[in-house]
């Protein structure tokens, strides 16, 4: 039986999840890749960012979204607050690094304005990012511990 | 009340305990943890405090936002200094658009535009012209100056007025900038001080003439992503002092780096106001270095998707200008499309070409270039002041082949990019 991997980072919005992972190793572009499903309307998001290999074409919605920082335009706190709002968001946002201003408005805003349970934390680490694999199965502590099972 | 770290004067805790109405309440609640998650020790005031807002498109999915701003109206909260607002996202004089089209945009895409409106004059938007992402042009007179303290979102305007004016502002979100100019405070963190202005990496162009302002920022957002760039070897091409042509350079080269990457502040050596201060001092101890030379600027360029449903297609619909051209590159763009129209012996343009300027900027140049601006209409040039990303949001224009020169509308569209003299190939040969 292969080993649990155990990381522990800073938690922004707090909450416990246990879920599936999609990994970014490249800074998520967040109106590039949610705009055509929050647009649309749609029942999922399903990463319309054709610069991001990682993640073009996959369903993020309700998994855990593992990735550096965020990157784009500035409209992308509120692209986030949207997202939640319509209940299509990633559950969980896993930062390796320490989380970027958009990223950090769009959870504040999520939280203090619709009331989501986003949850969120930062600085897992380079070491997270080289090791989680997008289908690994995570388990998101509300104390910032995330175990790869 | 909300736990909070930071120090907060009387007036500012009284806001927050809601002493001043839930809604300040919680505008201020939200100011105070986005500052928090930063460890921001206070908040200082806004200086410059006329806000530029990112969010300009009625999108009716956009609930949080109309609902944020009705509350505001109906509490008669306002800006203190007035804002304005990235461009609109419709503009069916100058940008052709059939009935379905037309049907999309008005009825699903940007149907709550009019009211949404409505809805920021009453919040405090300065005019009905003050749609630009380039509210920092001379024309357009939302132009702090060098120190000042901002609550700005658009990335492109933030990234102009922290390495070309030497103001100060983080890359707020949309939301964010409003927050900060409501109450004309900001969190005191990033951008805002001294320390992470500094450069962390170093960028060394080496290319045999001056680098695609659009290419060079797109491949330095995608190497440093949010970090500070100290660019040495463009003085070489740009000159040292800032003039109109270097600003619209730097305008073009600092929006690709926010798009392509999060870069909310450059130095380039010898030409912007802090590295002419401070020159190296502003690089920190054991910053890395990315040279950049003609091959990698080719790397660069050919790494872009084409996004065209039909590779090869012949372009339908050009759009120039994103962010929205200056004054200087209208003139340069009149110049270049009618003389190239003139040696190949053709009356007009190959497909619909737009070019997009701020209101303001093309009231000018109707004002002073009249001549210009009716050459282009003559030649099938058409003159907007559109925001084309919002305008490729629409699903029925997917399929249309669409060229841009801007690294940023081929980030957020199936837009496909083109160099500059390329595309001027493509419309007038």
């Amino acid at each position: 039986m292969s080993e649990k991997k155990v990381f522990k980072g800073r938690v922004i919005a707090k909450g416990n999840f246990k879920g599936e992972a999609v990994v970014s190793h490249e800074g998520f572009n967040t109106l590039a890749s949610f705009q055509k499903s929050a647009l649309l309307n749609k029942k999922n998001v399903i990463v319309s960012d054709q610069n991001n290999k990682d993640l073009y074409g996959k369903d993020i919605t309700n998994k855990i979204l593992c990735l550096p920082i965020t990157i784009g335009s500035t409209t992308g706190g509120l692209v986030i607050q949207t997202v939640c709002n319509m209940h299509i968001n990633p559950r969980v946002f896993l930062f390796s690094m320490p989380i970027d201003s958009l990223a950090a408005s769009g959870i504040v805003l999520a939280k203090v304005w619709q009331n989501s349970e986003v949850i969120c934390i930062d600085e897992l680490g380079e070491e997270f990012l080289n090791t989680v694999k997008t289908g690994d199965t995570l388990e998101v502590k509300e104390d910032g511990t995330v175990t790869i099972l | 009340m909300i736990d909070y770290k930071m120090t907060l004067t009387d007036d500012q805790k009284e806001i927050l305990e809601g002493k001043k109405g839930e809604t300040l309440k919680k505008i201020m609640e939200t100011v105070v943890l986005f500052g928090d998650i930063f460890d921001a020790k206070r908040l200082v005031s806004v200086t410059h405090l006329e806000g530029h807002l990112v969010t300009s498109f009625g999108i009716p999915l956009l609930h949080p936002l109309f609902d944020t701003m009705k509350e505001l109206n109906d509490q008669n909260i306002t800006a203190k200094g007035g804002f304005t607002m990235d461009p609109r996202p419709l503009d069916y004089q100058n940008v052709k658009c059939n009935f379905l089209e037309k049907i999309v945009f008005n009825k699903i895409l940007y149907g709550k535009q009019k009211e949404y409106e409505e809805q920021l004059l009453k919040a405090g938007l300065t005019d009905k012209d003050s749609f630009s992402c380039t509210c920092y042009l001379k024309e357009c007179g939302n132009r702090p100056k060098k120190g000042d303290i901002l609550s700005w979102a658009e990335s492109s305007a933030v990234v102009f007025a922290n390495s070309v004016l030497g103001a100060r502002c983080n890359r707020n979100s949309g939301m964010l900038d409003l927050f900060g100019s409501i109450l004309g405070l900001v969190p005191e963190f990033g951008l805002l001080l001294d320390e992470n202005r500094k450069a962390t990496w170093v960028i060394e162009v080496k290319t045999s003439k001056i680098p695609e302002a659009q290419i060079l920022g797109s491949a330095i957002g995608l190497k440093v992503m949010e970090d500070v760039p100290y660019i040495k070897g463009l003085d070489k091409f740009l000159g040292t002092e800032i003039n109109d042509e270097t600003e619209s350079y730097l305008k073009d080269m600092g929006a690709a780096s926010a798009s392509n990457g999060a870069v909310g502040l450059f130095h380039v050596e010898n030409l912007t106001p802090e590295a002419k201060d401070q020159g190296e001092k502003l690089i920190k101890e054991g910053a890395k270095t990315y040279v950049i030379d003609d091959a990698e600027l080719e790397r660069v360029y050919k790494s872009y998707p084409n996004m065209w449903k039909h590779k090869d297609a012949d372009p339908e619909l050009c759009f120039i200008g994103c962010p929205h051209l200056s004054l200087y590159q209208l003139r340069k763009w009149h110049d270049d499309i009618i003389s190239s129209l003139k040696a190949n012996n053709k009356k007009k343009v190959n497909c619909q070409v737009v070019l997009t300027s701020a209101p303001k900027v093309v009231n000018e140049f109707k004002k002073v270039n009249k001549d210009m601006y009716d050459d282009f209409y003559r030649v099938g040039v058409t003159i907007s002041s559109i925001c084309p990303l919002m305008y490729t949001n629409n699903p029925l224009v997917h399929g249309k082949a669409i060229m841009t020169n801007s690294n940023k509308l081929r980030t957020y569209s199936m837009a496909r990019y083109f160099k500059d003299e390329d595309i001027l190939k493509l419309i007038t040969k």
